[in-house]
C-alpha cells in the first residue's frame, strides 16, 4: 500500500512565497535595537536566535509551558506566540533586563535564590517574568490566587512550593496556615 | 566553619534567575546554521521514496539529508551504543528505508536560519509502504519474554529466583488478596527541549575536524564516546560541554537523535550546526514503559506476611531489551520466605523505553504498596503498625546481606507524628471536609544507594582559590553547590574561594549524571582529590627543614580557615596561598580517582528509604482528586544541604503527584502514535494543583555508602507517592483504584 501522509506543500511556488527580509525595531531591556529579519518570526525567536538574549526560554513554542514569558509594556505574555514585528514601538523587557543596572537583582530574583525556586532553572526567568506581570496586574490578594495566577507556567522540576513562597514573600503576602 | 550539613544557597544561583546559565541551545557560535527534523508519520514499513525538491529549491537551504543521502558513519552495532544502552541494536538515525515508530526522523532539513529550515521542512514529502504493526501491550501479554541479559544488568539485576513455594503459601494463608495494576507510559517532558549546537572547529591533516558540541545530556563523556565511535574521530577532536541541563530526570541519560543528526549534518557541510527537537518530537524517543502487574499477598491473621507473588510485563521496542528494576523492591521490602517475583517484556513497534526518574522503583513500588494497604484492611490492622510487623532487615534478593543503614521505622514514626497519623479513622468514607470526601493513606519508599568510579581534579591556584572540577552534570540536583560545599570543608577554605565546574570532557571523567548516585560517586572523588592536593600542600609546607612542618604527618595537620595547621598547636599555621607561593609561582594540582572498595561495601545492602503520607480530597460528583497535604520522612544518609536536599523531595513529591494522578502518554494503537504529545494534552502539576508537602530527613549513619555517609536523593521522594495517594483515595471513597493514573474517569466509574 502506497500512502503519502506528509502535507502537500502550502503554495504552488514555494521558493517564490518566501516572504522578503524587514526591518524590526525593537526595544529590548531600554536598548533599541534594529533587525532584519522574516515577517514570521516569533518575538522568543528574535531574541534568542538574533539579539543573543537566551535568557528566555522555549519550552513548547506553543504557549502551553510559560518558559517564553517577557513583559511587554508591563505586561507578561509568551513570546513564542508572537511575532517580532507586531512589537515596534513597545517596550520589551526580558529577564536579562530585570536586574538594576548596578547589577543587583530584582527582589523577586532574589527571593527565588533565597526560597531555592527552581533546580533545573530552565524555567525561571519565565516564571520571574510572570510574576512580575502578576504583581503588575494587581490581582493576587492570597497565596491561593499566587498559586491560581502563576499556574501558566510549567516547573517539571515541581519547585512550586518555593515559587509560591518567594512571589508571596517579595508581595507581602502572608502564608496560610 | 563547615558547610556540610548547612542550607547553602545555589553557588548558580544568582546566574540562573538572571539568565545567564547557557544551556544547549544557546551558545553563540560564529556564521551557525539550522537543523530542523523531519519525523515519519508511519509507525511501521519502509519509505519508498522521499522528495526533497522542494526544500531544496529554497533559497538559503543547504542540504536536506534523508537515508538516501546521508555520509556514512559507523558499521557495527556496538558504535552505537552509548553507556547507557540496553542489550540490542541501537536506533540509528537515517539509517535505511524502514520505519520502525512513530515520530521516527526521516529528514533533516538544513538552512540558513531557523525559520527557513522550519518552513523546508514542511516542504519534504515521503511516501511509505505500511505494515502492520503492533503497540498495545495488554494485548499480547502472553507472549512476554524474559529480558536479554547484558552490561546493564549490572546495575539494573534481574529478578532473585523465587524461594519457597509460593503458591502453596499462599492457599495456606489465613488472608490473602489479588490484584493487578496497569499504568501506561509516561514521557519525561524536562522544561528544555533536547538540542544540540555542534561548533565546526579547525581539521587536522587528515581532514577530521576539531568538533565543540554543546548537547543535551546528563553525561558529558556519554555523548563523546557516542559521536567518537559512530563518526571516526579520535576522542581529542570531540569536546562536549554542558554546564546547564534543563532538566533530564533521565532523558538525557542516552545521547538522542538531535546530536546524531547535528554532528552529521556539521561534518558533511563543514558549518556549525544547531538541532533543537520540537515539544512534540520530545516524544519520539525514551519514556517509562507501560507495565502490567500482577500481585498477591497472603498472611496470617496476626499480620505475619506468608506468600508474596509479585509479576510485572513491561513493555519494550523490537529493537532493544530495555529493563528496570520493578519486582525485586518488593523483596527487599518483605523479607518473606514463600516468595516468586517475575519479570518479562514484551517488544513492540514503539521506541525503546528509558530510565524515567525512579526507573522501575516507582513502579513496583505502587502495585506492592498498595496492595498491603489492601492486605491491612483484610486483616483490620493499621497500614502502618503492618509495614512494621513486616520490616525486613536483611535483603534476600542480594543473598541476605544486611542495610548498611535503614532508619526506615524513624521514617514510619515521625512521618505520622507531623501528619497526625494517630488520628486517622480506618473506616472508608469516614472524613469529609465540606462537600468532599476526605482520605488519608501511606505507603513506603526504596531505592537505591549506588556509587560508581569517577575522577576528579583539584587546583590551588597562585591567587589562592580552589579551583575543582569533574564532568559531571546538575541536572537542577544542586551538583555545583555541595561539591563547593565538599571542597571547602575538605581544605578548610571560605566558600567564596572555591568553584567547582562539571560537564566538559576537558575535566576528568566522571559516570552519567543518574540513579541518585552524583553525591555518593562524584562528591566522594571531590572529597579525594581535595584530601590529595592537601597532602601535597603539607608536602610542600614542609619541604623546608626549618618549617613547623617539616616532620609533620597528614594525621598531625588540619585546615581551617584557609591555612594549615598543627593539630597539637592550632596556633602553628601557614597560609595556603603562601604555601602555592613555594611552588616557584605555579599552581599547585591533583587529580584522583575514587572508587568503592567492593570488599566492604560488597557485604551490605545499600538503600534509601522513605515513609509517604498523603491527605486528598474527592469530589465524588466530578471525580476529582487533590492532594491538600503530604507528608514525606525520608532515611537519606548524611544529609549534606538542607536546601537542595528538601527541593529534592518536593521534585520528587510532585512527581509523584504527577504520577499518580496525570501523566499518560495515550497512544492510539490504530495509528501506533502518542496522541497527547504536547504540554496542553499530556498533563503534569501546575502551581494550582499543588498544595502543602513537609519533608522530613530522618537522622541516618552510614559509614559504608561512601566516605561522606550521604545518600543521593534524586529518586526517593517519587517512590512512595503514587502509591500513598492511591491509598488515601481508597481510605475517602472505599473504592480501591488500581490502575494509574487515578483521572476522573477511573473515580467515577
Amino acid at each position: 500500500m502506497q500512502t503519502t501522509l506528509s502535507p502537500p506543500a502550502p503554495v504552488e511556488n514555494a521558493s517564490a512565497a518566501l516572504p522578503a527580509l524587514g526591518t524590526v525595531r525593537l526595544t529590548v531591556n531600554g536598548t533599541a535595537k534594529t533587525l532584519q529579519i522574516a515577517p514570521w518570526t516569533t518575538l522568543l525567536d528574535a531574541l534568542r536566535e538574533y539579539l543573543n538574549l537566551t535568557g528566555t526560554k522555549k519550552g513548547c513554542d506553543h504557549g502551553q509551558c510559560g518558559a517564553c514569558t517577557v513583559l511587554i509594556n508591563g505586561k507578561r505574555i509568551n513570546s513564542c506566540l508572537t511575532l517580532a514585528v507586531m512589537h515596534d514601538d513597545h517596550e520589551i523587557t526580558s529577564i536579562e533586563g530585570l536586574a538594576n543596572a548596578d547589577g543587583s537583582l530584582h527582589p523577586l530574583q532574589t527571593a527565588f535564590v533565597d526560597h531555592d525556586a527552581f533546580q533545573c532553572g530552565y524555567c525561571t526567568p519565565g516564571q520571574i517574568c510572570s510574576a512580575v506581570g502578576l504583581m503588575n496586574e494587581g490581582q493576587a490578594k492570597s497565596e491561593a490566587d499566587v498559586r491560581e495566577l502563576m499556574s501558566g507556567n510549567i516547573c517539571r522540576c515541581g519547585a512550586y512550593p518555593h515559587i509560591v513562597d518567594a512571589v508571596t514573600e517579595v508581595m507581602g503576602i502572608e502564608k496560610q496556615a | 566553619m563547615t558547610y556540610i550539613g548547612q542550607p547553602v544557597k545555589r553557588v548558580e544561583g544568582a546566574d540562573k534567575v538572571t539568565g545567564k546559565a547557557k544551556y544547549a541551545a544557546e551558545f553563540n557560535v560564529p556564521d551557525l546554521t539550522y537543523g530542523y527534523v523531519v519525523s515519519s508519520a508511519l509507525v511501521k514499513g519502509k519509505i519508498t521514496s522521499i522528495d526533497t525538491s522542494e526544500a531544496l529549491a529554497l533559497p538559503g537551504v543547504l542540504e536536506v539529508f534523508t537515508h538516501e543521502n546521508r555520509p556514512k558513519t559507523a558499521w557495527f552495532d556496538m558504535n552505537y551504543k552509548d553507556m547507557d544502552a540496553p542489550p540490542g541494536s541501537p536506533f540509528r538515525p537515517l539509517h535505511d528505508e524502514k520505519i520502525k515508530y512513530s515520530g521516527q526522523p526521516i529528514a533533516l532539513v538544513v538552512a540558513e536560519t531557523f525559520e527557513l529550515a522550519r518552513y523546508a521542512a514542511s516542504l519534504v514529502k515521503a511516501t511509505y509502504e505500511q505494515e502492520a504493526h503492533e503497540t498495545d501491550l495488554e494485548a499480547h501479554l502472553a507472549e512476554a519474554r524474559d529480558p536479554a541479559v547484558g552490561v546493564a544488568s549490572l546495575l539494573k539485576p534481574p529478578p532473585p529466583k523465587p524461594r519457597g513455594n509460593a503458591d502453596m503459601a499462599m492457599m495456606a494463608a489465613d488472608v490473602s488478596i489479588k490484584a493487578r495494576h496497569v499504568h501506561g507510559p509516561q514521557h519525561h517532558n524536562p522544561m528544555e527541549m533536547f538540542a544540540t549546537t555542534v561548533e565546526y572547529g579547525k581539521e587536522d591533516k587528515d581532514g577530521k575536524p576539531y568538533l565543540t558540541i554543546y548537547d543535551k545530556t546528563q553525561g558529558a563523556y556519554n555523548s563523546q564516546l557516542y559521536v567518537a565511535q559512530i563518526f571516526d574521530l579520535p576522542f581529542s577532536h570531540v569536546r562536549v560541554i554542558s554546564p546547564y541541563v534543563g532538566g533530564g530526570f533521565g532523558s538525557g541519560l542516552r545521547p538522542q537523535y538531535q546530536l546524531f543528526l547535528a554532528v552529521m549534518a556539521s561534518k558533511a557541510l563543514k558549518r556549525s550546526v544547531r538541532v533543537t527537537l520540537t515539544r512534540q518530537q520530545m516524544f519520539t524517543f525514551g519514556h517509562r514503559p507501560n507495565t502490567v502487574q500482577e500481585v498477591e499477598l497472603g498472611a496470617s491473621s496476626d499480620g505475619t506476611i506468608t506468600a508474596i507473588k509479585h509479576d510485572a510485563k513491561a513493555a519494550t521496542s523490537q529493537f532493544e531489551d530495555y529493563t528496570e528494576v520493578v519486582v525485586n523492591w518488593t523483596g527487599m521490602l518483605y523479607d518473606v520466605p514463600d516468595t516468586t517475583l517475575t519479570y518479562k517484556l514484551k517488544p513492540l513497534d514503539i521506541y525503546s523505553p528509558l530510565d524515567m526518574r525512579a526507573p522501575g522503583g516507582v513502579t513496583g513500588d505502587h502495585a506492592i504498596e498498595t496492595a498491603i494497604d489492601a492486605l491491612a484492611y483484610e486483616l483490620g490492622m493499621d497500614p502502618v503498625e503492618l509495614r512494621l510487623k513486616n520490616y525486613s532487615e536483611k535483603n534476600w534478593t542480594e543473598g541476605d546481606k544486611p542495610y548498611s543503614s535503614k532508619e526506615l521505622r524513624a521514617c514510619f514514626y515521625q512521618g505520622a507524628e507531623r501528619f497526625g497519623w494517630k488520628e486517622r479513622n480506618p473506616e472508608p468514607r469516614s472524613m469529609k471536609r465540606g462537600h468532599n470526601l476526605v482520605g488519608w493513606g501511606m505507603a513506603t519508599g526504596i531505592w537505591d544507594a549506588g556509587r560508581l568510579f569517577a575522577r576528579a581534579e583539584a587546583i590551588l591556584t597562585v591567587n589562592g582559590k580552589l579551583r575543582v572540577s569533574s564532568a559531571t552534570a546538575d541536572i537542577g540536583t544542586g551538583t555545583y553547590t555541595i561539591m563547593t560545599q565538599i571542597a571547602a570543608d575538605t581544605l578548610g577554605m571560605p566558600i567564596e574561594d572555591v568553584i567547582f565546574k562539571l560537564g566538559d570532557t576537558e575535566m576528568p571523567l566522571a559516570p552519567f549524571q543518574g540513579g541518585s548516585m552524583t553525591i555518593s560517586t562524584v562528591g566522594s572523588a571531590v572529597k579525594q582529590v581535595c584530601e590529595d592536593l592537601g597532602k601535597k600542600l603539607l608536602k610542600l609546607a614542609g619541604k623546608d627543614a626549618k618549617s613547623p612542618f617539616y616532620d609533620a604527618n597528614w594525621k598531625d595537620v588540619t585546615f581551617f580557615d584557609g591555612e594549615l595547621r598543627l593539630k597539637k598547636d592550632p596556633h602553628v599555621s601557614m597560609k595556603l596561598v603562601d604555601i602555592v607561593a613555594l611552588n616557584g609561582g605555579r599552581a599547585v594540582s591533583e587529580t584522583s580517582t575514587s572508587m568503592p572498595n567492593p570488599l566492604v561495601s560488597g557485604k551490605y545492602s545499600k538503600h534509601t528509604h522513605s515513609a509517604a503520607f498523603v491527605e486528598v480530597e474527592v469530589d465524588e460528583d466530578l471525580g476529582t482528586v487533590t492532594v491538600k497535604r503530604a507528608v514525606t520522612a525520608v532515611a537519606g544518609g548524611r544529609i549534606m544541604n538542607p536546601r537542595t536536599a528538601r527541593s529534592q523531595i518536593i521534585g520528587g513529591m510532585v512527581w509523584g503527584i504527577s504520577s499518580a494522578l496525570q501523566e499518560d502518554s495515550k497512544m492510539d494503537h490504530n495509528y501506533g502514535r502518542f496522541m497527547n504529545h504536547n504540554l496542553a494534552e499530556y498533563h503534569v502539576p501546575v502551581c494550582a494543583d499543588i498544595h502543602d508537602l513537609d519533608v522530613i530527613f530522618v537522622e541516618e549513619h552510614d559509614d559504608i555508602v561512601n566516605p561522606l555517609g550521604a545518600k543521593g536523593l534524586g529518586e526517593i521522594g517519587i517512590v512512595g507517592m503514587p502509591a500513598a495517594i492511591a491509598n488515601a483515595v481508597f481510605h475517602a471513597t472505599g473504592k480501591r483504584i488500581y490502575d494509574l493514573p487515578i483521572t476522573i474517569d477511573r473515580v467515577l466509574y
